[in-house]
């Protein structure tokens, strides 16, 4: 495998990207700024950008509640994801969306999502589109492990093995549904053993060493573009904030968050960058600095945009506008 | 007296049918020592240990259809969906299995459940966390649907529910849960299918269901400051449903308006006006008014969700365009 200086920085400056953008979000969280439910992806940062460096921006991904990440690793731009938090007109879903629901479709990201497993059929459906379309692209679904407990897990997963469909599940094994360890929520250790049960491989990687991630990752997007069918790929992570901003978290030990807290993708990376001459530490210092610079020009976006006109609720949807008109 | 807030009466309904029935257990997802979602089962698990109040997988079919199996054969479960919009991933054991089994089996079997669901906008939790989907529910013969407005209601309704042979559906507004209000000491329960007149009047009658009773009640003193005096019903149950109360105040009044958070587009609202127009057209000095949400997803954006959701000044608009 080779890593190129160039896929190395991008990937640091994806992570970082996304710490750096979620950081900002629980703050003006914590202001009320943001409002609604927001799930952060800190902690998990390898996994998406691992994952979504081997794909292009024709291919797809479902996302899910906790979207952030796979969003910033796909090529969202932080000054939309940042307005539709805002809830302002200029977000990437003019403000009907949030958190729970970007989607850029140029990009091939097919929506965060607020229900649990429901973006797995709607990865087939991408994948079966791709291949009816005779495109070679792929679909990524990311889920959690909460998700792998829904039915819509087993129904995805049997289609895509029988069409043989272009898709990749990636797994983030995050330890917890909520506030349900894993070891509480099934019987397995390894969730990518269930895809033996499908006939088609299933592997397992640390979910923060960016290095595995993009190593598996590229395998199964190369047997998906060819035709060989899905993959499923466990990726073993931690969530370092709650399930949502303000969830106290009484489910977890302390020393269970520091532990994983010390195994930092972030650093892992940068210490393989420095200890292998790819880059010198101010080039890895420059890279955060457009970043920070990259992150306060879109919240001032947020803050300057307008909210969206009230009568815009009737619009984006087949509905009859005559019927819907509000006199206050 | 005692003032309780509805989630706390919502909690202490479920405590009081446990402590009194060994049959009654809770299941649903961050139930146990998460206290769920919203903070209601928080403290069960203390008192009633795992087995009994049992945390499961995101699994909302298999929640469903759990409390199916386990109300087939001699529990009484009482099983909580996170948000009502996730209900529709459970429709299936609703539905089809839960709704019909006592009738497809000659009624050889009874299905004492209980399923919570917590609904309704006003915390920009968007379109899959804000939806109002009793219609769903009330449409399916075999479900009683309940629909408590006051943490009065919510402790003697929800013991009723729980003592119900029937598959019940008990919806609770999110907007609710922090409201405080007086109880009876006693845990009494309220027969399901009996309206509550929330406040008098002879204008004008006023049925609304949920946080709309609220909205309705301050809309009323709004009106009263013209001399319009609205009378207030809260059905309390969707299903059964209480005509008599509700007819006799529109006998009264001779002239409705129904006020619901679901969208107005085959909402509950629309089966009452129906009901209305069927029964006591005659009494009727003006046509029926629904007032409920636009016909469009619950957007995100607190400027756009105020706009989709009814608020008192619609109420105002609804009562005088009538008058």
């Amino acid at each position: 495998m080779e890593l190129t200086k160039e896929l190395l920085l991008n990937m640091y400056t994806k992570m970082n990207k996304i710490r750096k953008f979620e950081e900002r979000v629980a703050e003006l969280f914590a202001q009320g700024k943001i409002l609604g439910f927001v799930h952060l992806y800190i902690g998990e940062e390898a996994t998406a950008v691992g994952i979504c460096e081997n794909l292009t921006d024709k291919d797809y991904i479902t996302s899910t509640h906790r979207g952030h990440g796979h969003l910033i690793a796909k090529g969202g731009d932080l000054k939309f994801m940042m307005a539709e938090l805002y809830g302002k007109a200029t977000g990437y879903c003019k403000g009907k969306g949030g958190s729970m629901h970007i989607a850029d479709v140029q990009k091939g990201i097919l929506g965060a999502n607020g229900i649990v497993g429901g973006g797995l059929p709607i990865a087939c459906g991408a994948g079966l589109s791709a291949k009816l379309r005779r495109t070679d692209q792929v679909t990524v679904c990311f889920f959690g492990d909460g998700a792998s407990n829904q039915g819509t897990f087993h129904e995805a997963l049997n289609i895509a093995s029988i069409w043989k469909l272009p898709v990749v599940f990636v797994c983030e094994n995050n330890l917890y549904g909520i506030s349900m360890r894993q070891d509480r929520h099934q019987a397995i250790a390894d969730i990518a053993d269930r895809a033996m049960a499908y006939g088609f491989p299933g592997v397992t990687v640390d979910g923060n060493d960016v290095l595995a991630v993009y190593e598996a990752a590229r395998e199964a997007v190369k047997r998906a573009r060819e035709g060989a069918g899905p993959t499923l790929i466990e990726c073993k992570t931690y969530r370092w904030r709650g399930h949502f901003e303000g969830d106290p978290t009484v489910y977890r030990p302390k020393e269970e968050v520091e532990e994983w807290m010390a195994r930092d993708p972030i650093p892992r990376l940068a210490r393989y960058i420095l200890d292998n001459n790819i880059a010198t530490e101010e080039e890895l210092k420059e890279i955060e600095n457009n970043i920070i610079r990259e992150l306060e020009e879109a919240v001032r976006f947020a803050e300057e945009s307008p909210y969206p006109e009230e009568t815009s609720a009737v619009e984006d949807v087949y509905t009859d506008l005559v019927e819907e008109g509000r006199v206050r | 007296m005692r003032q309780l807030t509805y989630a706390e009466a919502i909690r202490e309904a479920i405590r009081n049918e446990m402590r009194r029935d060994p049959r009654v257990f809770i299941l649903g997802e961050d139930v146990g020592k998460f206290g769920g979602c919203f903070g209601v089962t928080q403290g069960l698990i203390d008192e009633f240990g795992e087995e009994l109040v049992r945390d499961t997988p995101i699994s909302e079919e298999a929640i469903a259809g759990v409390a199916v199996g386990a109300a087939a054969t001699g529990m009484r479960p009482i099983a909580e969906i996170m948000f009502m919009d996730f209900v529709t991933v459970a429709m299936d054991q609703l539905v089809n299995q839960a709704a019909k089994m006592r009738y497809m089996f000659g009624g050889k079997i009874s299905l004492p459940m209980v399923i919570r669901l917590p609904e309704g906008g006003g915390l920009q939790a968007a379109a899959q966390h804000s939806q109002c989907l009793e219609a769903w529910l009330t449409h399916v013969p075999g479900i009683k649907v309940v629909y408590p407005s006051t943490p009065k209601d919510a402790l003697g309704l929800l013991i009723s529910s729980i003592r119900d042979d029937n598959p019940v559906a008990f919806i609770e507004h999110k907007l609710l849960y922090n409201l405080k209000g007086e109880v009876p000491d006693e845990n009494e329960p309220i027969p399901l299918g009996v309206a509550d007149v929330k406040r008098p009047g002879k204008d004008v009658t006023i049925v609304a269901t949920g946080l709309m009773v609220h909205k309705a009640l301050n809309a009323a003193k709004e009106l009263e400051k013209e001399g319009i005096e609205a009378e207030i019903v809260d059905p309390r149950t969707l299903f059964p449903l209480d005509k008599e109360t509700i007819f006799n105040s529109v006998k009264k009044t001779h002239k409705v308006v129904i006020v619901t958070e679901e969208v107005k587009r085959g909402g509950w609202g629309g089966e009452l006006a129906a009901l209305i127009a069927e029964e006591i057209f005659d009494y009727l000095d003006a046509q029926i008014v629904r007032i409920g949400s636009l016909n469009v997803p619950i957007p995100f954006t607190t400027v756009l969700e105020n706009y989709v959701i009814p608020n008192e000044i619609d109420i105002i608009n609804g009562v005088k365009s009538i008058l």
